[in-house]
């Protein structure tokens, strides 16, 4: 019953916040660039990696991570409320987890739809699934590390807005030893080696993929609980 | 019955000392937290309530540490100084929700035990959003009483009450206390407090300055004055009487009577009903004018 509770909650908070509109315009720009590039009879080659890569996994998938990883933690934190959550007799992983699967679930269903989409579009249904596939994790390992980041930072957004275009956009272009700490070239190899195109340029290898997904979601999902455990609210300075 | 302990007890961020060795016990009864806005009311609520850790010291609810130890919430309720509710809720939605996370048997049978004790019930099925801030500290309140626990934490529970809302929560605090909760709460208006409980802790710059009945507190500072208001059937002669005492070290009069000034408030008011029997001196009225809380707080500030 507790893991519904704080489910229901937290899906409820997420969806009455304004900030969750956000979240509509970015897959449809991704399923509409698809449906525009199909329909004008573009060859797949000259618009699946912008489209696919460039929009959808390396933007609209961490992004929506972020607003939905941070919201589901961050904003109770923001305003407060998370103590009525604290003040009850629940070890703090029964909080980390349902919070976490309301995450990974509502940016999956956000993002894996449109991803399917485009891939249908671009290639083959097999690429769509691979798409959709690695969107689950890279869902599931974008809210760990950002849902951790709501207890580390008091700038959650900003600290993960850093992460995804400052250190998977820019230096993951320019340094390739940053690429083995970039979730976006987890999930491009992820979607490259379920439906192997040629239209996705993986840089790192499966296992590493793999191996360096289950850390980050492991690891920061246990950061996570031990950070809400030391969950201390400062006293008025004034 | 539970007690709520601090042993040794210092707080500090980087340079500054927020609490500074501060040991104190709380027995079950309403208690007020009292102190001038930035005296460690709230730090010292928060590390009660498992939400700081003590730099220094121990804090524990029946010898169990509050800090990184949620069990304490089955024995805890806290209500919070910030207002924040789920305001997408309405309160019975709240307070179900409370219930569950508790693990209570029957939640809604507790939502609406909760409600009914913060009379709320006539707005239960309102969005918390639209309520007024009364009202959303009720819920809160209701909200910490759920799972009807052993000690209560509240943080300026008054704070944008009404009078009626504010006496009726006065009497709810009252009740749990003689009911043998554990009540503690803070604030910087002394009326409350006069009102709420006769036990206070009162807190000044970190340190624990007072702690006991609060009208004892007053008495062991003998060396302030304590100021009296007398009628009698003659003030004059009444008050050339008493200029004759050690303990009087001051008389006023005027058209509304007398105020005497005594140096030492146990030895006033023993000999007091001795002159007046002695002089055939009638004393209509007599009334210790600064027993207030605000005159006991303010002498402690400024000790």
């Amino acid at each position: 019953m507790v893991p519904q509770t704080i489910a229901w909650i937290t899906a409820r908070g997420l969806f009455g916040r304004r900030r969750f509109l956000l979240l509509i315009p970015l897959p449809l720009l991704v399923v509409g660039l698809a449906v525009l590039s199909r329909g004008f009879g573009v060859a797949p080659e000259n618009w699946a990696q912008p489209v696919l890569v460039g929009l959808g996994l390396a933007v609209v998938l961490p992004v929506i991570a972020l607003i939905v990883g941070t919201g589901v933690l961050g904003s109770e934190i923001d305003d407060g409320t998370i103590v009525h959550i604290l003040t009850k007799p629940l070890p703090r992983w029964q909080i980390v987890l349902p919070k976490l699967v309301v995450a990974t679930a509502v940016t999956t269903v956000t993002v894996s739809i449109s991803l399917y989409v485009a891939g249908v579009l671009a290639h083959s249904v097999r690429l769509g699934l691979g798409l959709a596939l690695a969107g689950l994790v890279g869902s599931l390992v974008y809210s760990a590390l950002f849902l951790a980041m709501s207890l580390l930072t008091r700038r959650p957004v900003l600290l993960g807005l850093v992460y995804v275009l400052v250190w998977e956009g820019l230096l993951g272009n320019f340094v390739s030893g940053t690429r083995v700490l970039s979730v976006q070239q987890y999930v491009l190899t992820i979607a490259d080696k379920i439906a192997p195109t040629g239209l996705l340029q993986s840089k790192v290898s499966l296992p590493v993929a793999i191996i360096m997904s289950a850390i980050f979601a492991v690891g920061f999902t246990v950061l996570a609980i031990d950070r809400l455990r030391s969950f201390s609210v400062a006293g008025e300075t004034s | 019955m539970s007690d709520v302990s601090l042993l040794g007890v210092s707080r500090w961020y980087g340079n500054v000392v927020a609490v500074n060795d501060v040991t104190m016990t709380l027995r079950p009864g309403v208690t007020g937290l009292l102190g001038p806005n930035g005296a460690g009311k709230t730090t010292v609520l928060h590390m009660m309530a498992g939400f700081l850790a003590p730099s220094r010291g121990t804090v524990t609810i029946d010898g169990e540490p509050t800090w990184r130890n949620p069990a304490v919430y089955k024995r805890l309720g806290l209500v919070s100084e910030r207002e924040a509710v789920h305001d997408f809720l309405t309160a019975r939605e709240f307070l179900q929700v409370s219930a569950r996370l508790h693990r209570l048997p029957d939640p809604e049978a507790a939502a609406q035990r909760a409600l009914e004790l913060v009379e709320m019930t006539g707005a239960q099925d309102r969005r918390i959003g639209t309520y007024s801030k009364g009202m959303r500290q009720r819920t809160r309140v209701a909200g910490a009483l759920v799972h009807d626990p052993q000690v209560l934490l509240l943080d300026e529970p008054f704070n944008g009450m009404d009078p009626r809302q504010r006496l009726h929560m006065m009497e709810l605090l009252h009740r749990l206390g003689t009911a043998g909760r554990t009540i503690l709460f803070s604030s910087h208006i002394l009326e409350e407090v006069e009102q709420v409980s006769g036990t206070v802790q009162v807190i000044v710059a970190g340190r624990l300055a007072a702690s006991g009945d609060y009208r004892a507190i007053r008495r062991l500072m003998s060396n302030r004055p304590h100021v009296f208001a007398i009628h009698s059937t003659d003030d004059r002669r009444l008050a050339v009487a008493l200029m004759g005492q050690g303990s009087v070290t001051g008389v006023e009069i005027d058209r509304a009577g007398l105020t005497v000034r005594a140096g030492d408030y146990g030895s006033f008011t023993r000999a007091l009903p001795k002159i007046a029997l002695a002089e055939g001196i009638r004393v209509r009225q007599l009334l210790p004018s600064d027993e207030s809380l605000e005159s006991v707080f303010s002498y402690l500030v400024e000790a």
